[in-house]
């Protein structure tokens, strides 16, 4: 047992558990945090993704040892800000949700890229989802709902 | 259960590395993978681990006249977007993973995983990257083709820990980086092909370089292949093509895989080995 010390969505979180566990189970197990989903469990499909430190990352490659004194927002914490608001007015928007299981991901992804650069090339914008597998929507209604977010929420990224 | 270690100096982790067999953990994009069992229990580690990416003292990137000096704990999407990353490793890490695991997975883990598929190992095996491995007790220095013995192979101890990725600076004016992969990222290489050179003034062929990976147990570089070429003008060097291709042709080894087979593989290399000679 080590005790390891991060910021969750904001607030302190200490945990005395074995620090070799993922990252994404210590969120929805032991944390009620059920927005990041298990998809392949690799690395290779972004279901997982959570922000630290503002960039995303997967949670199911990170064992928890990794967010030590880091600050992690998932998308139950992201959702109470105004930039998840423009995202979310442009997924609705374009119909860029079917199934949604991969939509956590995508806003975790397109906030991680609009942080870095908040006036992305489409070029950017795919590279920024290249991380992230949708079965759902061909990616197209993706892309270009990050491009409407981009405009909408001028000086907020 | 097996006790872990989160160090909080360079110094403590060399000392836990000297006392005890514990198993270094990078990013552990590639060991968090390796040693999963089911969703939802902890990865089976048969040693101890110590967890090395907190140690901020080890993220830097540094040079002089020289040399860069790259910490062995830096990510590589800082390396991405860093002014002084030489561009061909920059090449080579836009097409690694994605921009999720490219920030947390590490130079150094990806050096000694020692994967015949690495992508980084070209740029470092082109540019003569050296190692700086560190015990408690002494620090030595490496080149990257004497760490490296084979597949997941190394010579670094037990006690060892990699501190620092040096470049020695080089000029290229003609880079040339293909990757053969399932997809464009998230794909680990078929193969892939890095041809540097630097061509002066007078069209004469000052350095050369091929590296190719995932065709042999190790990368491949020919230096004596290499030497025979550097000196001579463009012109001398047109007549040299047929020779440099048979060179790579004995020297590389492939094998069938999941991801490719030995056929393809060959010919590939030797395809793009000729379309970097006839573009110079």
């Amino acid at each position: 047992m080590t005790t390891v010390k991060f910021t969750l969505n904001g607030k302190k979180v200490t945990l005395e558990t074995d620090i070799s566990r993922r990252f994404l189970d210590v969120l929805r197990n032991d944390l009620n945090q059920t927005g990041p989903k298990e998809g392949c469990g690799e690395g290779e499909c972004g279901a997982c993704a959570v922000l630290l430190d503002g960039h995303s990352v997967n949670s199911c490659l990170l064992p928890l040892a990794y967010v030590h004194n880091k600050e992690v927002m998932t998308i139950e914490g992201y959702a109470e800000t105004e930039r998840y608001k423009v995202l979310e007015e442009a997924f609705i928007h374009e119909g860029s949700v079917q199934c949604g299981i991969c939509i956590p991901g995508m806003m975790i992804a397109a906030e991680s890229l609009l942080n870095q650069n908040p006036n992305p090339s489409e070029t950017s914008i795919r590279h920024s989802l290249s991380g992230n597998l949708c079965r759902c929507t061909g990616y197209n209604m993706i892309v270009k709902a990050i491009q409407r977010a981009a405009q909408r929420g001028k000086g907020l990224w | 259960m097996v006790k872990h270690y989160l160090p909080s100096s360079f110094q403590e982790a060399l000392e836990i590395k000297h006392q005890e067999d514990v198993m270094l953990i990078a990013g552990g994009t590639d060991l968090m993978v390796q040693h999963r069992t089911w969703s939802e229990l902890p990865p089976q580690f048969d040693k101890p681990l110590l967890f090395l990416f907190n140690l901020a003292e080890l993220k830097y990137i540094k040079k002089d006249a020289n040399t860069l000096y790259i910490g062995s704990m830096t990510d590589l999407e800082t390396l991405l977007y860093h002014n002084d990353t030489p561009p061909c490793l920059k090449d080579i890490i836009a097409l690694m993973a994605s921009p999720a695991i490219r920030y947390v997975c590490t130079l150094a883990g990806n050096i000694v995983n020692a994967s015949p598929a690495a992508d980084s190992l070209l740029a470092l095996y082109a540019l003569d990257a050296k190692l700086v491995l560190t015990s408690l007790k002494e620090e030595r220095i490496v080149s990257i083709e004497s760490f490296i013995t084979g597949p997941r192979q190394t010579i670094i101890k037990s006690n060892e820990i990699i501190k620092e990725i040096q470049l020695p600076h080089q000029p290229f004016n003609r880079v040339h980086f293909k990757k053969i992969g399932g997809r464009k990222s998230d794909a680990i290489s078929k193969l892939a092909f890095l041809g540097l050179a630097n061509v002066n003034q007078d069209h004469q062929i000052d350095t050369f370089r091929i590296v190719l990976n995932a065709v042999a147990p190790t990368l491949i570089r020919l230096h004596e292949t290499e030497r025979t070429v550097e000196g001579l003008s463009l012109e001398a060097f047109k007549h040299q093509k047929d020779a440099l291709l048979e060179a790579y042709n004995t020297a590389i080894k492939p094998i069938d895989d999941q991801r490719s087979n030995r056929t393809y593989r060959r010919q590939a290399a030797l395809n793009l080995i000729r379309q970097f000679i006839e573009t110079l």
